[in-house]
């Protein structure tokens, strides 16, 4: 007999609305989720039980070693042979630590996944499961597979890169329900579980955001295309509370948290941040001078910016939003020097893929650090179409004119007005 | 040796290279706009669009084949990664 109060009970489901149940786990121990997210109360794992006339489905599981108390709780609402669907919205760890044993207890039971959840699958079952009982979410027309329930009925949003590729969401027509998988939760921990029961997560909820789904920005604002038209009654989301009250606010804060940061003041100009240190001015010179190149250029917008005075989370912001990301770094002992990296290691947070990209800096020995920046910008999925310009010491007149010539002819690459060229392998070093 | 011409036409650039060139040897350093991630073939980060000359690309493997379909590719796309030039001319963009 599940529990009709308002709050988790161990070993027991709880409803979410008459014939589902939530089945997940609390862990309100956690204090850091995947190495980059901080949570003061813990985080909930959260799993749900579907019943319909003609069988039942489960949506998610949990973390494996919280694996008995979903068994527990699955056991309360259900017998493992009236399973005939178990649906992994995602599969990271989190969400599929005990699909391995369910699809043993429940061996009738069909999995569904999103096309492009194959490969992962393949790394959380090793082959232990017949791929005969795997269906992938789209048929071989590209519809929705429909998951018939009897009375219910389960269809699939291909909701790609929410965050991983794998990630889709299920959705309950007949009651109106969400099964959102990682979008829409957030890391908060409380027992009473439903948002208008919970404490203040407000904070968790755009924290959750801008840490998770915030690099997937363009494929947030492509699932909210599909998602803001339907009628919602409540988001149940992998993670923290369930959204029965006013679900619709939190789409409307996803669209507002997605919408960019900064009111692009540049209109249709290819924008250009120049970030750059200097220890003698000979890096700013050379920063200078790149800016007088690339501004020669008609469309380009050109901000210069010594990283000493500022501060890392408002130039992500900056770079979030712009085209062109240029990094002047002296060499120090070898390596760029540390407020570079401060900045290159804070960009995952954003998505900088096929932003331009380039690098330049003054040396007194060797020079790697022009070298390692572009190698940084390129693992950073940035596409960096000039060799560096790097100098000995101070810049001669001469090298300036190098330097504002680089600048110009990054501003021609961000314009897509470079000249056509054609070159032998050998030329690219 | 034989040679052949990769043209990346999101930037504009044709680069000479040796038959047996593998993609990911020239796109980069030419800062084309075909992104990599494991490089091994796996995650389909690199699919490229063929515009013309896939004839001149080595057939894909096993592994390419079953990283394409699963990501839903359309039958003129590769994986940068794994692609190798075998001569003539070929032209490529991100996909």
């Amino acid at each position: 007999m599940a529990s009709l109060r308002a709050g988790v009970v161990d070993d027991q489901a709880l409803c979410i609305a008459p014939g589902i149940h939530w089945l997940g786990a609390l862990d309100p121990a956690m204090r850091q989720f995947d190495i980059i997210l901080k949570t003061a109360n813990g985080t909930t794992y959260n799993a749900y039980c579907v019943r319909g006339s003609a069988g039942v489905a489960i949506i998610d599981t949990v973390k494996e070693g919280f694996s008995a108390g979903f068994f527990a709780r699955l056991e309360s609402v259900a017998r493992y042979d009236e399973i005939c669907a178990v649906v992994l919205n995602h599969l990271e760890s989190d969400h599929s630590g005990a699909l391995p044993e369910l699809m043993r207890r429940a061996p009738q039971a069909q999995l569904y996944i999103s096309p492009k959840a194959m490969p992962t699958l393949r790394g959380v079952l090793k082959g232990e499961l017949d791929p005969q009982r795997i269906l992938t979410t789209l048929d071989e027309a590209g519809e929705s597979r429909v998951i018939d329930l009897g009375d219910r009925s389960l269809r699939f949003l291909q909701t790609p890169y929410l965050h991983w590729p794998d990630t889709q969401c299920t959705w309950l027509a007949e009651d109106g329900i969400l099964f959102s998988g990682d979008v829409f939760g957030c890391h908060f921990c409380d027992e009473r579980l439903f948002n208008d029961k919970v404490g203040d997560f407000r904070f968790s909820f755009d924290y959750y955001y801008q840490h998770i789904m915030r690099p997937f920005r363009e494929y947030v604002l492509q699932a909210l295309d599909i998602i803001e038209p339907l009628p919602l009654r409540l988001i149940a989301p992998a993670h923290g509370p369930v959204l029965r009250e006013s679900p619709g606010d939190y789409v409307r804060r996803y669209r507002q948290l997605a919408t960019p940061l900064l009111h692009r003041e540049a209109g249709d100009e290819k924008t250009l941040l120049i970030f750059y240190v200097s220890a003698y001015g000979a890096t700013e010179r050379m920063a200078q001078a790149m800016r007088e190149g690339a501004e020669t250029i008609e469309g380009v917008r050109v901000s210069l910016f010594d990283i000493a005075g500022g501060e890392v989370a408002p130039f992500v912001d900056l770079i979030e939003e712009a085209d062109g990301l240029a990094f002047g770094s002296p060499t120090l002992n070898g390596d760029a020097v540390k407020p570079i990296w401060d900045l290159l290691s804070s960009l995952t947070l954003v998505n900088v893929k096929n932003k331009l990209g380039a690098a330049f800096g003054s040396y007194g020995w060797s020079g790697e650090a022009i070298g390692l920046i572009e190698d940084r910008l390129r693992g950073l999925k940035l596409r960096v179409p000039l060799k560096g310009v790097r100098l000995k010491l101070l810049p001669t007149a001469d090298e300036l004119v190098a330097c504002r010539d680089f600048g110009h002819d990054f501003a021609l690459h961000l314009c897509g007005r470079a000249e056509r060229r054609v070159l032998d392998i050998s030329e690219l070093g | 040796m034989p040679k052949a011409n990769i043209t990346f036409e999101d930037i504009g650039i044709t680069v000479t290279v040796p038959a047996g060139t593998r993609l990911i040897e020239v796109s980069e350093k030419v800062g084309a706009g075909i992104i990599y991630g494991c490089r091994e073939g796996e995650c389909g980060s690199c699919m490229m669009r063929i515009v013309s000359g896939g004839e001149n690309l080595a057939s894909p493997s096993v592994l390419e084949d079953k990283v394409l379909k699963e990501n839903m590719a359309g039958r003129a796309t590769r994986l940068a990664c794994q692609a190798q030039v075998l001569g003539g001319d070929i032209v490529v963009r991100p996909a």
